[in-house]
């Protein structure tokens, strides 16, 4: 059966999507000029300052281009859906917002991601930009905790990403930046789960199967199959299975503080984001851990699927300067 | 037999009718173990492959109706098959630069430079459950067709049955590079679709050999 979705021809949908998005956002966001899918901040790029990049494939939205603004992401190179960008839009961005200060490239740990912005990093530095890359590694369902650096990137890009940009806003020098951003990338901590498949404009069919009383942990925000399969259980007892496994990972002392995402994978009504929301703060409390600030929504989205992710970071007093540093993005606003 | 750079267009624009005929059924096993992307990622690489080569004057050499192709390749789709292919593409050009018309041993050559930019860029080996376990197969196959004394259609036979049998072992294979490699043993029992699409390249290629 083919789903429904409201678009024109397939392959234009992400092109079509942006121009969307410029059309609603011109304060925040423009092209580079030139291209098509090199999204540059209006305020942020500037000399001196390390330039952030971030990117990849559509279907994330508001990540990636969401968060493309003063305090925040410099640019971004916008792929096709759950497809990396070519080199060429990241090169864009790079010279757009190279401040002779170098560089950082930010997304998520996939090797498509991978090789496209390993080969726009090597024509940058034909240009004499330097540049230096933090992969994202949230995923805690996508590997063992020996293996973090195998582990997807997903929601907790979010965290990251805006840590990182706050310590370029600073002026930081490019070592520092790149110090504060691995930091923070191993301070968060995402678990998903998906109960329903989403589907590519192109096809128009369910990317998974997966049967009506059946959930999916660990799923990735591109439908790739989870860790494990397991009759839906009510939310107390998803949350449970989910803040186990973070709990577990994050390690944090009676005392500690997190920052916390209750994401929507797109189908998700915020109903049940907040029901899942309120057993994470249950949770929370009983280990006598702190919540210094909360996002319930939709910020890191795999199109129309049905599902959701918890994700924490494991806050100090560094990360949590950096967090609330503000920020003033197309779809997204600190301070 | 001869190679010359307007079969090299009819071989590209040969595989880009069969990816997109057959993209659906990439996109399906994709679906099985990653993002249900391959079939549309490889149709449209393909594609903008043909575009870019068949606008070539006729003076263009093979090397540079190779690099072309790598070229629009890469800017067409991203992904992962973008910087695979599109390094198989140059890599395959630098095998032949120089050369006017390409002769069975450059064609083979022209093979294993796709099967070596694949395996540099991926930084994959065979038995890991990608593209290459399609790939490395048939170049070798092909090479070893050569050195027996067959002539260029039965090498490329020869390349398009490894990559079949390559494509098909994936299925025993627990993937531990790209992104199947978190499922683990879930990945059990499936074909790679980047092998799959392989074969498809491969025998593609061998069927628009000049007659």
């Amino acid at each position: 059966m083919r789903t429904k979705k409201i678009v024109n021809a397939g392959d234009h949908a992400v092109d079509e999507m942006l121009d969307g998005i410029l059309a609603a956002h011109s304060g925040h966001l423009a092209r580079v000029a030139g291209t098509k899918r090199a999204i540059v901040a209006r305020d942020g790029p500037r000399d001196g300052k390390v330039g952030l990049v971030i990117g990849g494939g559509s279907g994330h939205e508001p990540t990636f281009v969401g968060f493309v603004g003063r305090g925040l992401a410099d640019a971004a190179a916008i792929g096709n859906v759950f497809a990396s960008p070519p080199p060429d839009p990241i090169l864009a961005c790079t010279q757009a917002v190279n401040g002779g200060a170098g560089v950082l490239y930010m997304y998520g740990n996939y090797a498509g991601d991978v090789m496209n912005f390993d080969m726009a990093a090597e024509m940058a530095a034909m240009d004499d930009i330097e540049v230096r890359t933090v992969l994202t590694t949230d995923d805690i369902a996508s590997a063992p905790r020996d293996r973090r650096d195998s582990r997807r990137g997903v929601a907790g890009n979010f965290f990251i990403f805006k840590v990182a940009g706050a310590a370029c806003d600073r002026m930081l020098d490019l070592d520092e930046v790149e110090r504060i951003a691995r930091k923070a990338n191993a301070h968060t901590f995402t678990m998903g789960v998906a109960l329903a498949p989403c589907s590519l404009p192109q096809t128009r069919r369910p990317n998974f199967e997966i049967g009506a009383e059946e959930m999916e942990i660990g799923m990735g925000i591109h439908g790739e199959p989870g860790v494990a399969r397991g009759p839906l259980e009510p939310a107390d007892s998803i949350v449970d299975e989910m803040m186990d496994r973070i709990l577990a990972e994050m390690a944090p002392a009676k005392g500690d503080r997190v920052a916390l995402l209750v994401n929507g994978l797109g189908a998700t009504p915020l109903m049940e984001l907040y029901i899942m929301n309120r057993r994470v703060r249950q949770r929370l409390d009983d280990a006598g851990i702190g919540v210094h600030a909360t996002w319930v929504g939709n910020w890191c989205t795999s199109l129309e699927m049905t599902g959701a992710s918890v994700t924490c970071m494991h806050l100090d007093g560094e990360l949590t300067a950096f967090l609330d540093h503000p920020c003033d993005c197309a779809m997204f606003r600190v301070g | 037999m001869e190679i010359a750079a307007s079969d090299l267009v009819r071989m590209i624009a040969a595989v880009a009718d069969d990816l997109e005929t057959n993209k659906d059924e990439l996109c399906r096993l994709d679906g099985l173990i990653g993002d249900a992307d391959h079939g549309i990622a490889m149709a449209l690489g393909f594609g903008a492959a043909r575009d870019a080569v068949t606008a070539l004057g006729p003076e263009a050499e093979p090397s540079a109706v190779l690099n072309a192709a790598a070229k629009a390749f890469l800017s067409g789709v991203g992904a992962s098959c973008g910087p695979l292919y599109a390094t198989a593409l140059m890599r395959a050009g630098a095998s032949v630069k120089g050369k006017a018309r390409l002769d069975d041993g450059d064609a083979v050559a022209l093979l294993r430079g796709m099967e070596t930019g694949i395996r540099d860029r991926g930084k994959a080996e065979p038995g890991q459950k990608t593209m290459l376990d399609a790939w490395a197969p048939a170049a070798s196959a092909a090479e070893a067709a050569l050195s027996a004394g067959n002539d260029l259609p039965q090498c490329f036979d020869a390349a398009v049955m490894a990559a079949r049998d390559g494509a098909e072992a994936t299925r025993q294979m627990v993937a531990t590079k790209g992104r199947a490699e978190r499922l683990g043993d879930r990945s059990l029992g499936h074909v790679d679709p980047g092998a799959a699409s392989a074969v498809m390249v491969i025998a593609a290629m061998a069927r628009a050999l000049p007659a």
